[in-house]
């Protein structure tokens, strides 16, 4: 688990969790992610980890190049092609370092 | 601060096993250890339900989790093909202990659900306990369809093993048949109709057999008769059965008096459309499917096969508060895999919990990846990304994603797919289970 979920089953976040803005929720296009990426982005068996591991400026880059078919993969261009910018902006948001 | 964490979970844990034995008289008290905002009773500890638990206890903790499923372990359909193919000797690899789940806080009612009354919102057990929630998710999977295809029913079924539903029969019962089978022999797959629980799966099936054939039994042939015109990465399973296995895989379709109508498990025959018998060494029958009897008995299918959903929520229309996840619904186009079911569980618990807390639903996008094996060090796979409709009528694949690998990739990205699929599973299986 990652710490913010930590903070969130100690039950210590109850406060702003229960508040409409949900800022520790992973965003909606994440979930996609961790069936393969892991639950906490740690990555598994050649998968690469997502969490923490790019800037956010770099994530953002990262998606669009796989998008363009300008960097070598297997299944990342075929999904990052179904984003919109907001859901990469998203997906930085919650992946990329502070 | 995560020393605590940890004994607040076994905390819970103790009190979740507590809440089994005691059954739903327990059920108050865990309420209370979680001050919980709302009830959610999970029909189901396969892909869709075991990721429910899993998503509602890492994501809402004020939300109180019933996992209601018979047995102690779950077999998965996912990696059972390669047993087939002799990469692994057991099920020991596929087989997971539902502990970790409860040590998280899921109380387990270890029974099959019998009934659900959608307007009282309880679920009955086996046993009889009535188990009261405020939401409730169901991902039962699927039953199949006994005697749709004359002949074949549960009894034959012993004879010719569908191994498709791994607590009805374990893939140990064709892969027992095809180790006593002597060299030169043929082994017939009946591959279903549309939709049916893993489109690829008959496919990769077949693949793991040719695997194994080709190491042990290398003049023995494997014929598929199939009910379809077509089928899930058809192009590259064809490419690769060439490249691989030559002319040991011959597919039949449909239209070329591939489907299967009947069967004689005394004779080893199968009887097509037009009359045709085939004779088999060893037959797989894999059968038309529908939803599992829990949602058709229950109303949520409306007398069809399978759930009719909103494709915003997974909510069944006549029975607000219920919602229908995993291979039990009909989604299309999404396939029912695992990896959809898992998905569409975050999804149902999203707006699940949100409506218990009167937190704000957010927007919904669904993913699917389902990778297969054709050989050693060969994975191809096939990717969807998709969105409800406004109305909750349909679901849109998103423009210009998705779609199968590349016709022709090199050695190194089919290795790449092969690498990343035992990946997938160590990363699916650990969400639900770890
Ligand atoms: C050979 C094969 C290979 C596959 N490979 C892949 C793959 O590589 N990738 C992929 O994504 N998918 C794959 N799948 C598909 C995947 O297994 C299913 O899509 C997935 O299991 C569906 O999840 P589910 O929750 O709907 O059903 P299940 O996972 O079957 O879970 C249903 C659970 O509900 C329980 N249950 C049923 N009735 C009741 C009741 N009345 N009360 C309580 N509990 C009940 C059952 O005991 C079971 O544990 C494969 C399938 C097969 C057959």
């Amino acid at each position: 688990m990652t710490t913010r979920l930590r903070m969130v089953s100690l039950g210590l976040a109850t406060a702003w969790f229960a508040s409409p803005a949900q800022a520790q929720m992973p965003p909606v296009a994440a979930n996609g992610c961790l069936g393969c990426h892991g639950v906490d982005g740690q990555g598994a068996n050649g998968i690469p980890a997502i969490m923490r591991v790019q800037s956010k400026a770099d994530f953002t880059a990262t998606m669009k190049l796989f998008a363009e078919n300008k960097k070598p993969g297997t299944i990342m261009g075929r999904i990052s092609r179904g984003y919109t910018d907001q859901d990469i902006a998203e997906l930085a948001a919650w992946f990329g370092k502070p | 601060m995560i020393k605590k964490t940890r004994n607040n979970i076994s905390r819970r844990g103790l009190l979740a096993s507590g809440a089994t034995l005691a059954g739903v008289l327990a059920a108050p008290a865990v309420a209370r250890a979680q001050a919980t905002a709302g009830r959610l009773v999970i029909v189901g500890g396969g892909f869709g339900g075991a990721s429910a638990a899993r998503a509602a206890r890492d994501r809402y903790p004020n939300i109180a989790v019933t996992l209601i499923e018979p047995a102690s372990q779950f077999v998965t359909c996912p990696y059972g093909n390669l047993v087939l193919a002799g990469r692994s000797a057991d099920l020991a690899g596929i087989t997971h202990s539902y502990d970790k789940l409860v040590g998280r806080g899921v109380t387990k009612i270890s029974q099959e659900a019998r009934e659900i009354d959608a307007a009282k919102k309880t679920v009955r057990t086996a046993d009889n306990q009535t188990v009261a929630y405020d939401r409730l998710i169901v991902s039962p999977g699927i039953d199949l369809k006994w005697d749709a295809i004359k002949g074949y029913d549960r009894a034959a079924s012993a004879v010719m093993p569908h191994c498709w539903v791994p607590s009805l029969q374990p893939v140990t019962a064709l892969a027992d048949k095809l180790k006593a089978m002597a060299d030169g022999g043929t082994f017939i797959m009946v591959a279903p109709p549309n939709p049916f629980r893993c489109p690829p799966g008959p496919y990769e099936r077949a693949s793991m057999v040719a695997e194994y054939f080709k190491k042990a039994k290398p003049k023995s042939k494997i014929l598929i008769l199939d009910a379809k015109d077509g089928f899930s990465k058809q192009p590259l399973f064809l490419d690769a059965w060439k490249a691989l296995y030559g002319d040991m895989i011959e597919w039949v379709p449909a239209n070329k008096e591939g489907k299967v109508v009947a069967v004689d498990p005394a004779a080893m025959t199968v009887e097509t459309e037009f009359g045709k018998k085939h004779k088999g060494d060893v037959v797989n029958v894999i059968p038309p499917q529908q939803a599992a009897r829990i949602a058709r008995e229950s109303g949520l299918t409306g007398g069809a096969d399978w759930a009719a959903i909103d494709t915003r929520t997974f909510e069944i229309k006549s029975a607000p508060g219920v919602f229908v996840i995993g291979d039990a619904n009909a989604a299309p186009p999404m396939p029912k895999s695992g990896f959809v079911a898992n998905n569409t569980a975050m999804r149902a618990v999203a707006v699940a919990c949100s409506q218990m807390t009167g937190a704000a639903i957010p927007n919904a996008i669904y993913f699917n990846t389902c990778y297969s094996h054709v050989g050693e060090n060969y994975g191809i796979s096939v990717v969807g990304v998709y969105r409800p409709n406004a109305d909750g009528t349909k679901i849109d694949e998103a423009p210009n994603s998705g779609g199968i690998s590349a016709q022709g990739a090199t050695p190194d990205i089919r290795a790449g797919e092969a690498t990343y699929a035992d990946g997938w599973y160590r990363s699916i299986t650990n969400y639900m289970f770890g």
